[in-house]
């Protein structure tokens, strides 16, 4: 009796038309690169989706001065109430133009659609959509160092630098917050995942924004360094790896400009003997695999209470073997492709370093395809705080499990790291949550749940994970003069 | 496929670790299974409601839903013809393609059994009576063992049984328990062709209250050998949800790794178009896994969901949106 | 007239559950411009149209206060979609209620449409203005939140038929609360037109019930009912130089009894006094979210942190 086989349910290509070459968006227009240009390519199939531009330093120079101009002439003369109904309507056609979006978004990512369609994408809307509401209420947001009553001075002219995890999603933490706010933006999307940030120029041009509020950069570590140091930008916003931050906070230090950090993590989620075992293990696999684990906050180390250790990783290891890898663009994957054949190998090194330092690794069993970047869902056990896979970020879907008799030893183990990200908690007892909650050294604390955002969520970490930030009130704080 | 070999008790007692089953040993028990989040519970259900079911597979998964039905009719009103034409719809749900499977069975009211049992003479459809003072379940024990027998008296192969909600929700657990041990007895003896009527057990979660007591109460049910646990009677809302269905589910396979032994599971009540029971058979195909995806296993208790179905596999058959005028009625 | 065409003339009904039902009682009063031209004849609500209209909101209740902050957000968002749309209705009406000139009732329009944007925008973010994490001397979590409070009659402004109206009514539902609003007696006309726009935007059914009337004959049972939990009364100010057709004083000592939350109209003066009570000027931009706090509880949760 043959089982309940998935036939492919694909997605079509046809609703988004790829260009073959995208440039700059400066000023309100298209305009070339003086810096060549880069293909973009779907990490699924390596095909090449289109060419990019890439802005040199003087191009990034113009952005910045068409952001000033914008600023100085017409944002910053806008009342709150008109700059909220930009952004209203930029919500609104981001949600009628989602299935795009989303279907544009994984083929250049690499993620699943039904996640871009169902996480990435309406999250982009919602946060566009709260930070409308914000843009004319800034007086009552409670945002510190501000006479009572005042208005809130936005800085003027951001400059912002966005990962390739949530290509549009990151974009929409930097660019709503900064124009609700009264900030106009220089953006630089990710090297390797470009184009949803130009449609979404586009967007801003149907929209109506007023041109040079919202400037988009293409290229790749060279843009984004001279964004970062251009004299004319008040602000920095930068979301991706620690080792960049540092050198971000490195080139900043001793000058006026203030910046927003959002970096790596290693994030500990922590399954008590108690916890509602099979939304735990759920738990555990969004954690760490959901976006192929490309996510800052992911849940890359399993702490699991000795006394259940193996009834959780026999439950997981069933679980993984339903998880669909394969064609980012079939409604049925769950595991996408890694973005780049550059992380793939960073992915590998660092798995492999696991077998080498005595943890066992275990694969879940499915067939990746011959083309593309693809990494199996991985779970070591048997692994010491000292190994390499339980301290370094791998920024892939690769689980490292250790365990823990005790909350305090919980504690200990997922503190024990530069990182402080994000953690989870699964337990039945509320008492222990919040005990927990109060100590883990984490700007994020899921208690059995993991990986939810909301737009009125404060997002950001502790120690090497960043500072600042970003979403609910607290996250308009760092677009704002402080007096 | 009951297991008539193994004494319910004596395995309820090893499995629960006690020398004399009591309230105070079965809650402890039950309370001692891992608790389950509404919410995440909710996300997962949800999450695999996203499986988009085409083609090739969405024929198959037709094809076993209209073999998982237990179609039923479980009115006041219903006379013998009604039950004639209910078991002509369930032998031939649609007779112009000789290629459409029966569905499993029918269920019925028990005086209805003998008028579905000779209708369904050599068809290999079941009879699933209900029974136990269906759907309330208030009445004596010994009315629900009288009800029990005149069914399988009458030849049901299978009997949909009710537990006692009051009891449950009260936390009299051994009482509930007895109950059903009373009422698979009551199915194993008086059966024309000899053997046992299979026991499928509605706990009725619409009325349990909690995701923790729907888990409770499927542990309950098959400590005390039911053959299936079922969600619902279909006559109070909310009936079988997704949930509700993933928890039975993994009640099941949990069931199954602890003790060996196979338990089936049917959601019936607010199933009904083909798009709901597809998610359900998903549901199945991740969760017990595809051993479960046979009516062996798993069942959908439904009435106007048939039709819905049909009109699905019609319009995979003529390429074209189908309309009920070439069907017959669902009832 | 050669060439003129008879226009459809709109009927104004009441707006209750959803649907558009004339009054029970059967009875209509003559709506004029503010000219004296006959406009329509508008259904004249009962105590027993109020008293259905209470129900329906109740029903509602339990949906919209349970919907997300981010829904209801985006449901408001719509409404003012479909304002926009309907411009040119709503400058007609608002010209020949208040005989505003065009550009003043334009300005009206447009400023009513903001003001339902601004409200729209603070849905989700109350509970993040109003409510506290709280540092209790002790190893307890504390949580502070504000709650919609449930069922609000609102009396609307006599005076400012569209403006008014629309910053009595946002702050009430934003937050989760349903309503019962009793139009201006005499320029309800935009009223109507507003719960047409209502009913076609996804706001649910019984979250807004609109009466059109009487003050006399409904706001003291409005007042009074054991089910309704508060009432705006700023339509019990009268229109400048008219006598007045309620006490407000008399109103809030209506709803005593039943320890309803009464939100009394601006003035400084009490409800004896000649000009105790004033219609504001809607116009400006309200200072902070307190018409919308006003119609909220505050919850405080507590629970313990222990391994």
């Amino acid at each position: 009796m043959p089982g309940f086989e998935y036939a492919p349910a694909p997605e079509s290509r046809d609703v988004v038309d790829v260009r073959g070459s995208y440039g700059l968006y400066v000023g309100g227009e298209f305009v070339d690169g003086g810096a060549g240009s880069l293909k973009t390519v779907n990490p699924a199939t390596e095909e090449v989706l289109a060419e990019v531009a890439v802005a040199s330093a003087d191009d990034v120079d113009r952005a910045v001065r068409a952001a000033r101009k914008a600023y100085e002439k017409t944002w910053s003369r806008l009342p709150g109430a008109e700059r909220a109904k930009y952004l209203f309507r930029i919500a609104r056609i981001v949600q009628e133009r989602a299935r795009e979006l989303a279907v544009l978004e994984t083929l250049d990512n690499g993620k699943p659609i039904k996640e871009s369609r169902d996480v990435d994408v309406p999250l982009v809307a919602a946060h566009f959509f709260y930070h409308a509401g914000w843009a004319d209420k800034l007086e009552w947001a409670g945002l510190p160092g501000r006479a009572p009553g005042a208005t809130p001075r936005p800085h003027g002219v951001v400059g912002q630098v966005i990962p390739w995890n949530f290509p549009l999603l990151m974009l929409a933490w930097k660019v709503a917050p900064a124009l609700a706010t009264g900030n106009t933006v220089v953006l630089k999307p990710a090297e390797t995942t470009p184009l949803t940030a130009l449609l979404f120029a586009e967007i801003c041009e149907q929209a109506g924004l007023p041109p040079g509020v919202v400037n988009i950069v293409t290229g790749a570590g060279e843009t984004g360094a001279a964004l970062v140091r251009h004299p004319g930008v008040d602000k920095i916003a930068f979301t991706g790896s620690t080792d960049v931050g540092r050198q971000i906070a490195k080139t900043l230090a001793g000058t006026r400009v203030k910046a927003t950090l959002e970096l790596g993590g290693k994030a500990a989620n922590i399954v008590f003997d108690d916890a509602a075992l099979d939304q735990a293990v759920e738990g555990i696999v969004n954690g760490i695999f959901f976006n192929q684990g490309h996510v800052c906050c992911a849940g890359s180390r399993l702490l699991v209470q000795e006394s259940v250790a193996e009834e959780v990783v026999t439950r997981l290891q069933r679980r993984l073997t339903t998880l669909r890898v394969g064609d980012p663009m079939d409604k049925n994957t769950d595991v996408g492709a890694v973005n780049s054949r550059a992380q793939l190998e960073r992915i590998t090194e660092l798995a492999d370093s696991g077998d080498a330092e005595g943890a066992h690794r275990w694969t879940a069993p499915c067939e990746l395809p011959d083309q593309g970047f693809w990494f199996a869902p991985t779970v070591f056990t048997d692994v010491a705080p000292a190994h390499r896979i339980a301290r370094e970020e791998i920024f892939g879907p690769v689980l490292s499990v250790m365990t823990f008799r005790t909350p305090d030893e919980a504690l200990t183990k997922a503190n024990t790291t530069p990182y402080g990200l994000s953690a989870g908690i699964w337990t039945e007892k509320g008492s222990r949550i919040l005990w927990m909650a109060d100590r883990l050294r984490a700007g994020v604390v899921w208690a059995n749940t993991f990986n939810r955002f909301d737009p009125t969520s404060p997002f950001g970490g502790y120690k090497e994970s960043g500072y600042g930030r970003e979403g609910g009130r607290h996250g308009l704080a760092a677009y704002v003069k402080e007096a | 496929m009951t297991a008539t070999d193994v004494d319910p008790a004596a395995r309820a007692r090893d499995v629960i670790g006690v020398s004399t089953l009591d309230d105070a040993a079965l809650r402890r028990y039950l309370h001692g299974l891992p608790g389950v989040d509404e919410v995440g519970a909710d996300a997962r259900a949800a999450g695999l409601a996203t499986r988009s079911i085409k083609t090739t597979a969405k024929a198959w998964a037709l094809d076993l839903a209209i073999r998982v039905i237990d179609l039923t009719t479980l009115e006041g009103a219903d006379t013998h013809g009604a039950i004639r034409n209910l078991c002509a719809k369930a032998r031939r749900p649609d007779p112009t393609d000789p290629t459409c499977p029966s569905v499993a069975a029918v269920c019925v009211y028990n005086d209805l059994v003998p008028v579905a049992v000779e209708a369904l003479k050599g068809s290999g459809v079941k009879v699933a009576a209900v029974a136990t003072a269906f759907p309330s379940g208030r009445a004596s024990m010994a009315v629900k063992l009288a009800d029990t027998a005149d069914a399988v008296n009458a030849g049901a192969d299978e009997i949909d049984m009710v537990i006692d909600r009051g009891a449950f929700l009260a936390g009299r657990y051994l009482e509930v328990y007895e109950q059903i041990v009373a009422i698979r007895e009551a199915c194993a003896h008086g059966r024309p062709e000899g053997g046992a009527a299979h026991l499928k057990v509605i706990l009725e979660t619409g009325e349990l209250g909690t995701y923790d007591n729907v888990r409770r109460a499927a542990w309950l049910a098959m400590l005390a050998g039911g053959d299936v646990v079922k969600t619902s009677t279909g006559k109070i809302s909310p009936a079988a949800t997704l949930p509700v269905t993933l928890i039975l589910l993994e009640a099941v396979r949990d069931w199954w790794t602890a003790t060996g032994a196979v338990v089936g599971v049917k959601p019936a009540g607010g199933i009904r178009t083909a798009k709901d029971a597809v998610r359900h058979l998903v549901l199945v195909n991740e969760t017990a896994g595809p051993d479960w995806l046979d009516p062996d296993r798993f069942r959908i208790g439904a009435s106007s969901l048939l039709n819905d179905v049909l009109l699905q596999r019609r319009r995979m058959a003529i390429g074209a949106y189908a309309g009920p005028d070439h069907l017959t009625p669902a009832l | 007239m050669a060439g003129s065409r008879l226009a459809v003339a709109r009927t104004a009904k009441l707006y209750v559950r959803g649907a558009f039902p004339r009054s029970e009682s059967g009875r209509s009063y003559v709506v004029t411009s503010h000219d004296g031209t006959f406009l329509a004849n508008a259904a004249r609500a009962s105590r027993k149209d109020a008293r259905d209209a209470v129900t329906a909101a109740r029903g509602a209740f339990a949906g919209w206060s349970g919907a997300t902050a981010y829904n209801r957000g985006q449901v408001l968002f719509r409404v003012a979609e479909l304002m926009e749309g309907r411009r040119d209705q709503f400058v007609r009406e608002v010209a020949d209620a208040e005989g505003a000139a065009a550009d003043d009732a334009a300005a009206l329009v447009d400023a009513a449409i903001d003001r339902w944007v601004w409200y729209a925008g603070w849905s989700d973010k109350i509970a993040q203005v109003a409510g506290a994490a709280n540092p209790v001397a002790g190893p307890y979590f504390n949580l502070s939140v504000p709650e919609p409070t449930g069922v609000v009659a609102v009396l609307a402004p006599q005076r400012s038929s569209l403006l008014g109206l629309v910053s009595v009514l946002a702050p009430v539902i934003v937050s989760g609360n349903t309503t019962i609003v009793l139009a201006s007696r005499t320029r309800p006309l935009p009223a109507v037109s507003l719960t047409e726009v209502l009913a076609t935007s996804d706001v649910p059914a019984g979250v807004v019930n609109l009466l059109t009337g009487y003050p006399a004959e409904v706001a003291p049972w409005l007042a009074s009912h054991e089910d309704v939990d508060a009432i705006d009364l700023a339509g019990a100010v009268p229109l400048p130089g008219d006598e007045p057709e309620v006490s407000w004083g008399d109103l809030e000592a209506a709803a005593a009894p039943t320890l309803t939350r009464v939100l009394r109209p601006a003035g400084d003066g009490p409800a004896d006094a000649p000009d105790g009570a004033v219609e504001p000027d809607w116009r400006p931009t309200p200072d902070g979210p307190r018409r919308i706090l006003t119609f909220t509880e505050t919850k405080t949760v507590w629970h313990p942190k222990g391994r």
